[in-house]
């Protein structure tokens, strides 16, 4: 009997102006200046990106000609000239490096989440390879100086793709990792049901079901190796001439790249070749910017089924 | 003669598989596997015990029993599935045409080719309809027509028609239904000799469902079947024998075992144990 009544009393109770939204109320209040420094602080971190992009584009916008594209570099007084060079240099190193690294990275990935994931040996290779993640870009050029530049001798693409490659390779793997252990038990169990061998199991489901998240982490490391200048100052070092020398293509010697040519030309006294290097920021930018856009793409791709 | 067929598969799963596309079929033998399971393992959980019966030839075979009663590792260890698992061992014998595949020689591999599974959820991989079907030929390196075996399979899965005509689409797009009747076109492309189901139907609608039993009843005839399943009614219409496995608890830990093995008619009508009785009657679940 009693019951009703008191229900009706609770309803009695609720003060409907509390429902309306107050700054007066400290909760609120605390709610919104959060907010708004949330906002800001998001708006902050976009300023480096934008300010540097709206930078190149100003100042290295009208530098981009034909000329400028496929030149050689200018000599010290000289004026006109390019980066073509650099640009066939950069996309060079970094073909050597990701020849080198992606095949290794993805083998070693496979080892770590299909083959032993429970293995000494992969706990050991997981944490080289989160701590070589951490590794400064300098100390890559530095073994690759070691191990390259003394061995044979001199300065080359070879040695400026290893320093590279040894910088992408801890992003393949670990990368690569995450993208086969996404790639769904059931459909692993489903191979191995139907009597696929370890190998089969891993190149006609694992590999092709993780690809498009294994290609997300091979852009990401292609974008942030061709952007590096340290490791390219021990192995690559620079050079003014192509590669491609009297029709002959010789690897094996000093090479340009575009981070060097912005690292040498930026601090050059000749307008003409500062205003090159932002040319080359822009070229090398916007490069980086499409590795970057198309590892996001190739992601947004493997949700999408 | 029959010997030598079956010396023969026993071969093949000694060596590996030979590269002939079509495991040789034996005919008469009427147990393909004897089970006997006296204990296995997990690490150091025992998850099944004492779980020995055989599986007939061109019969449907179901395990049924409460949650966590070791079905599906008992039906597991039939294809050598629970190699995936750490710590999984096991005592015991399991014979596929009288040879032992836990035997030291024999590649799991090739017992898996003869012994196919059908999982609970649907499982197709992320490749068109036509390479899902043919993705145990190719394992297998098929030399015939690829393209024959792939309708084959799918017309024999009751799927043809409504797939003919986009072949090459994902796998993935299909209804849940039908995938899992493309998952057993997969599993039949390659002919093997049982199939194994594990709660093939559990995240299908009815009619999905009932299209599924209408179909293992057809495959009956060609295959031989162990499904486990939760519905008893699906056990009850499908299965010709029916196992009914219970949990033991009093060893500490939940052990799954074997309570009573028979037709499957006398199984529901006139079940000899307590537990059994209990179950069927719908008790427990």
């Amino acid at each position: 009997m009693s019951a009703p009544v008191e229900i009706t009393h609770a309803f009695e109770d609720v003060n409907l102006a509390k429902l309306e939204m107050s700054l007066r109320s400290p909760r609120t209040l605390a709610s919104a200046v959060l907010s708004a420094v949330a906002v800001t602080a998001s708006l902050v971190a976009c300023v480096p990106l934008v300010s540097v992009l709206a930078m190149l584009l100003y100042r290295g916008g009208s530098r981009i000609t034909w000329e400028a594209l496929t030149a050689l570099p200018p000599a010290a007084m000289a004026a006109g000239g390019g980066f073509g060079n650099a640009l066939v240099g950069t996309v060079t190193m970094v073909g050597i490096a990701t020849a080198i690294s992606v095949p290794a990275g993805i083998l070693a990935a496979s080892f770590l989440a299909l083959i032993g994931p429970e293995t000494r040996t992969a706990s050991a290779v997981r944490f080289a390879a989160k701590v070589l993640t951490g590794l400064p870009s300098v100390l890559a050029g530095v073994f690759a100086y070691g191990a390259v530049v003394l061995v044979t001798g001199s300065f080359s693409a070879p040695a400026g793709g290893v320093a590279l490659a040894v910088l992408m390779l801890p992003t393949v793997i670990l990368t690569a990792e995450e993208a086969i252990k996404m790639v769904p038990t059931r459909m692993k169990e489903a191979a191995i049901g139907m009597g696929a061998t370890q190998s089969q199991l891993l190149l006609r489901v694992v590999l092709p079901t993780a690809m498009p998240g294994i290609l997300t982490g091979v852009m990401l490391a292609i974008a942030r190796a061709a952007g590096e200048t340290a490791p390219l100052l021990f192995t690559a070092l620079f050079s003014s001439y192509w590669l491609l020398d009297l029709g002959r293509l010789n690897l094996m010697k000093p090479t340009a790249s575009l981070a060097v040519l912005i690292y040498n030309f930026s601090s050059a006294p000749y307008d003409n070749q500062v205003s090159l290097a932002w040319a080359a920021s822009l070229v090398l930018v916007v490069m980086v910017l499409g590795f970057n856009i198309a590892g996001q793409v190739l992601s947004r791709n493997r949700h999408r089924r | 003669m029959l010997q030598d067929h079956t010396d023969q598969i026993a071969d093949d799963m000694i060596e590996g598989f030979a590269d002939h596309g079509r495991p040789p079929r034996a005919t008469t033998e009427d147990i393909v596997i004897d089970c006997r399971i006296e204990r296995m393992y997990y690490g150091g959980f025992k998850a099944v015990r004492d779980t020995t019966l055989p599986i007939h030839r061109g019969s449907i075979t179901a395990f049924i029993g409460p949650s966590g009663c070791g079905k599906s590792s008992a039906l597991r260890c039939l294809n050598r599935m629970n190699d995936l698992v750490r710590g999984f061992r096991l005592e015991g014998r399991v014979r596929f045409l009288g040879r032992d595949i836990y035997g030291p020689k024999v590649d799991p591999v090739a017992v898996r080719r003869y012994v196919g599974m059908v999982f609970q959820q649907p499982n197709p991989f992320a490749m068109s309809i036509y390479n899902n079907v043919a993705f145990g030929l190719r394992l297998n390196r098929f030399r015939g027509n690829v393209a024959d075996r792939v309708e084959k399979a799918l017309v024999g899965a009751a799927l043809w028609e409504e797939v003919k005509d986009k072949l090459h689409t994902s796998g993935l797009a299909l209804s849940g239904g039908q995938q899992q009747r493309l998952c057993i076109a997969r599993a039949i492309a390659t002919e093997p000799e049982v199939l194994l189901m594990d709660e093939p139907c559990s995240a299908l609608d009815p009619i999905a469902t009932r299209r599924i039993e209408e179909l293992m009843l057809e495959l009956r005839s060609r295959y031989t079947i162990a499904i486990v399943t939760h519905n008893l009614q699906q056990a009850k219409r499908v299965a010709d024998r029916t196992a009914f496995m219970y949990v033991d608890t009093s060893e500490g830990g939940r052990t799954g075992y074997l309570v009573e093995f028979g037709e499957t008619g006398q199984i529901f009508e006139d079940p000899r144990h307590a537990h059994t009785q209990a179950y069927i009657r719908g008790e427990f679940s």
